[in-house]
């Protein structure tokens, strides 16, 4: 054994990279409650002061600072700090704090725009060497594009595809940098690459052995950044301390070079925790002290930025980055994953205030310890700022060592990444079917020509057939445009070192996603229950919708409605899984919009359900707002009968409750918030973004942003400053469904 | 009610989220009917006895099982309200005997007005009764009410003949029923029964004011303002004499 391994348990994992295993053979469950936390050290006091005044800055101004010129890799910027005597943990993505890289790799133009959208301009050089002499990942993907894409994207019935940025949602092991050192990494990649030499190399090896190459360069460029910071991590981490910065070191080298829209963490928690147990055991390091790394560390993940345009913020808004870190869950052996260190980081949101990133998200199971449950729904009836997701569900289809990317896709840590598909509009491919594959804003033929329905009142079996014609075309034409962009993603702006800080064969998903569920959902409901009468345009255009009756809406847990919901998932997935993918990706679908669902609606006309031109879509897989009539349990309910094996890039849920509503008490809010968790992962809820606030406070906040800014609020699958959403997207949050009784 | 021979109730609405009324997180049944006329009340539109949709023990059971995970895993349950729930007490102990069966947690908030076999039957199936005096003068009861007092009190001895589980509740409406001297006796009276183990205290709001206006009927309580925090505590100190946990909700 290494002699930086003193005291650990051997295991598969001295000899191969094997994270999990060290994990398995060394952690401390812990089933106690959170009287053990410290409250923060004074420097962590006035190193988290310094950044707000920092972040006040940026707030007024849109950005802080950003880079011209160079662009970011890993080794570009020399070291920063905010002040280098109080940072127990360091390294900043560009040379300053707050300040923004440039990452053309993805697209110059997006570059160029999103710096003249906050009054910066590119450098001349930077744009004639990326417009005529390096080509992006953007010009590959347009080259390639062909004319039913191009529309399809335009009028919206796909979007927010990473076409023009990075795709993100792939986590780097980047607790192997920490356990293992990057030599030990480098070894294990050239000991690879030699088996590539084969007698007949074809594409796909000449392309891994290419890959394998860049990542090799990429860890000793990662070395050499760390080094311009004073550490040597070619070793393995001594202690504590070490390990959570080299583990940052490593994440830190990801979002140095990439700026995919979701730069997740994983699941590092539990993994430091043993260096803690061990410090601590052996009287290195105090308690104060581990919630002091703790505590810098989420300093660090809290001011992780990247540049991005107004349309960019339009659909994904509030400056989110998704350092998601994964929290807690069980293990495949009964032991609970909970551990002393799944508290300090959540503590943090007591000791630095609330905050939006990292993204901490709870793997929930009936199963976690008791006082872990207590904590986590204190915290949230605190904060707002947790969300959390089944364990339960996920563990038997993952495994006991995934985390979750971005809002809600979990992957196998080092094992698997996903290629990122954005989502299809449903709501609008069902007024293809209605207009026979016509844009109902526009006219335009943009989907396939068939025959409209002719008739003045909608027939369920009639739209449910064309509804399935449209979806064959769509499913076909979303996946191939997937297969362009992540070719030219890979061609162009390969994730060298977060690829570096995986399993060399990795399972790829092909994760599609699905805009606009409970609309089709409530639409479809319209037509079988009530009765839909169609109001045309002069060009015979249905553009509109008179609903006489009533009709069961989605929310209610009424099986006539909800059942609609499962089979559109079914039936979408199950045309997906049709479609020949790059790299053999294994399909997936996600139900979940991040605030995109209030460009969606704009872009929507009218729909059978009664939902008006323009107006936003529910969030997710959200029922529409106002129409869930029986209280937030039996909305949960509803949502929680989505059946996850055909939605395994997950099921976003926000749920929003006034603090009363949840009981008279604290003791009872607690135990109640608790019970609904239960209750909803009980039932086979898949995630669930927690609120707790008074719908006045919002309303303040809005008038008063000055008063409120750490007031976190989460939104589909991630949480934002409240105060850095748009007027609209802030009214959107506040019209949603509060439950209240 | 009978129809059919077969019994039914009627049902002014559904929650499933119900966290106020009772332990845990409970279905609460808001069942149609009341024979008290409260000037406080906040559902009037539950009095009238023949509005409501109508549902079979049967039916109102299966909405009731979707909910089991939720009751479970917080110690809740099921909570009959109204409206007078008692009013359909033969409706009430035939689903209370239901979920008694399938282990799900009955409570029933009642003003306990209303006597009878039916009511008798319910209580069988009944874990807690969140018992309502709206106050212990009998005079003042009358006139916030428009009934006697007596068969509230009835009915305590008997909850406590039986043992069963019993929260009082008791709003607290400013020129109304802030009448202390009652109240001190209400609380030496409350320590008497045993089987009373909490007094929730609840300040008067108007939040149901707008759904008397609706059924075109005429609000007293509009000039009456929300006790005031001293007052509320004061009465709070009073009622902590009798020794048990009581809790304020203003």
């Amino acid at each position: 054994m290494r002699q930086e391994w003193y005291d650990f348990n051997p295991g598969s994992w001295t000899t191969d990279i094997d994270v999990r295993n060290f994990i398995q053979t060394n952690y401390t469950p812990y089933e106690g409650d959170d009287r053990f936390l410290t409250g923060p050290t004074g420097r962590t006091t006035e190193l988290w002061n310094e950044v707000l005044k920092l972040m006040k800055i940026e707030t007024e101004k849109g950005i802080l600072d950003a880079e011209t010129k160079k662009p970011s890799t890993i080794t570009t910027f020399g070291p920063g700090y905010i002040d280098k005597e109080k940072e127990v943990i360091v390294g900043f993505q560009t040379d300053k704090p707050l300040k923004r890289g440039i990452m053309p790799n993805g697209g110059v133009r997006v570059v160029q725009k999103a710096l003249e959208a906050y009054g910066y301009e590119l450098d001349k050089t930077t744009e004639e060497i990326y417009t005529n002499n390096r080509k992006t990942h953007n010009d590959g993907v347009f080259d390639a594009y062909t004319e039913a894409m191009r529309k399809a994207r335009h009028t919206g019935i796909i979007t927010g595809l990473p076409d023009a940025y990075g795709r993100g949602r792939i986590i780097g092991d980047y607790r192997r940098v920490a356990l293992y050192g990057v030599d030990y990494l480098i070894e294990e990649r050239k000991e690879q690459k030699k088996l590539l030499e084969i007698p007949v190399l074809q594409s796909p090896d000449i392309r891994l052995r290419e890959e394998l190459s860049e990542q090799i360069k990429a860890l000793n460029q990662l070395k050499e950044m760390a080094g311009s910071y004073g550490f040597d991590i070619s070793q393995p981490a001594k202690n504590a301390v070490e390990a959570t910065q080299w583990t940052y070191f490593g994440y830190l080298g990801a979002i140095k070079e990439q700026d995919g829209a979701a730069m997740s963490l994983g699941r590092v928690s539990t993994f430091l925790d043993i260096y803690f147990e061990r410090d601590i055991k052996n009287g290195n390091l105090t308690e104060e002290e581990a919630q002091e790394i703790m505590d810098q560390f989420v300093m660090k993940l809290r001011m992780v930025r990247f540049l991005r345009t107004p349309s960019y913020n339009d659909l994904f808004s509030g400056d989110p980055t998704w350092v998601t870190e994964s929290i807690g869950g069980m293990g495949l052996d009964g032991r609970t994953l909970v551990t002393k260190s799944s508290f300090r980081i959540l503590h943090t949101l007591y000791n630095l205030g609330p905050a939006p990133e990292p993204n901490l998200t709870v793997l929930w199971s009936n199963q976690l310890p008791e006082e872990f449950k207590k904590f986590c729904a204190k915290v949230s009836i605190d904060t707002s700022s947790i969300q959390y997701e089944s364990d339960d569900i996920m563990r038997d289809v993952w495994g006991d060592d995934y985390g979750i990317a971005c809002c809600v896709s979990a992957m196998r840590i080092g094992k698997q990444m996903q290629f990122f598909g954005a989502r299809a509009n449903l709501a609008k491919a069902l007024l293809y079917a209605i207009n026979g594959g016509k844009d109902e804003k526009t006219g335009e033929q943009v989907g396939p020509l068939f025959a409209p329905v002719t008739g003045d009142y909608l027939e369920y079996d009639d739209v449910i057939s064309k509804f399935d014609q449209t979806l064959d075309w769509l499913s076909e034409l979303y996946i191939n445009t997937l297969n362009i962009i992540h070719y030219m993603h890979d061609k162009y702006n390969y994730e060298r070192l977060q690829m570096a800080l995986h399993d060399i064969s990795i399972l790829r998903t092909e994760a599609c996603g699905i805009a606009g569920l409970s609309v089709v959902a409530d639409s479809l409901s319209a037509i079988k229950y009530a009765k839909v009468k169609i109001i045309r345009n002069e060009a015979g255009l249905a553009v509109d919708y008179e609903i006489e009756g009533d009709y069961p809406a989605f929310g209610n847990n009424d099986d006539r409605v909800d059942n609609i919901a499962i089979e559109i998932v079914e039936r979408f997935m199950n045309k997906l899984r049709k479609v020949k993918t790059y790299r053999k990706a294994k399909q997936t679908l996600s139900i979940l919009t991040i605030t995109s669902n209030v460009v969606y609606g704009k872009k929507t006309g009218s729909t059978p359900d009664g939902r008006k031109a323009g107006e936003p879509f529910a969030p997710g897989a959200n029922p529409m707002h106002g129409r869930d009539k029986n209280g937030a349990v039996a909305s949960m309910a509803s949502v929680a009968k989505l059946p996850y094996k055909h939605a395994e890039d997950g099921i976003s849920y926000t749920f929003s409750i006034v603090p009363k509503a949840l009981g008279k008490s604290m003791e009872e809010r607690v135990n109640n918030l608790a019970g609904l968790l239960d209750g909803y992962f009980c039932d086979n809820g898949h995630h669930i973004n927690v609120n707790v606030f008074d719908r006045e406070t919002l309303l303040d906040a809005m008038d008063h942003p000055e008063k409120y800014p750490q007031l976190t609020i989460r939104v589909s699958g991630y949480a934002v400053n409240f105060v850095k959403l748009n007027r609209e997207q802030q009214l959107d949050v506040i019209h949603r469904t509060f439950h209240e009784r | 009610m009978m129809k059919d021979n077969k019994i039914i109730g009627r049902i002014h609405s559904l929650e499933s989220c119900g966290t106020v009324d009772g332990p845990g997180i409970r279905f609460v049944v808001f069942m149609q009917g009341c024979v008290l006329r409260c000037r406080y009340c906040h559902n009037p539109d539950t009095w009238e006895i023949n509005k409501g949709k109508e549902y079979t023990p049967q039916e109102l059971m299966a909405e009731i099982r979707k909910y089991k995970s939720y009751m479970k895993f917080s110690g809740g349950g099921v909570t009959f309200t109204g409206g007078e729930p008692l009013v359909q007490a033969d409706f009430v102990a035939e689903v209370s005997k239901m979920c008694k069966e399938e282990g799900i947690s009955v409570a029933i908030d009642t003003s306990g007005f209303i006597w009878n076999s039916a009511v008798q039957r319910a209580l069988d199936y009944t874990d807690i009764i969140l018992l309502d005096i709206k106050n212990f003068d009998p005079m003042v009861y009358k006139e916030v009410a428009g009934v006697p007092l007596d068969p509230t009190l009835r009915l305590m001895d008997y909850l406590r003949e039986k043992d069963i589980n019993t929260w009082i509740r008791y709003v607290l409406v400013p020129n109304l029923t802030d009448n202390l001297e009652s109240i001190e006796e209400l609380s030496k009276y409350l320590a008497e029964y045993s089987n009373v183990s909490k007094i929730e205290l609840l300040g008067f709001h108007k939040m149901g004011e707008y759904k008397w206006e609706e059924l075109g009927l005429e609000y007293t309580l509009s000039d009456t303002k929300e006790p005031a925090k001293e007052m509320l505590i004061q009465v709070k100190e009073i009622f902590d004499r009798s020794g048990k946990n009581v809790s304020l909700n203003s």
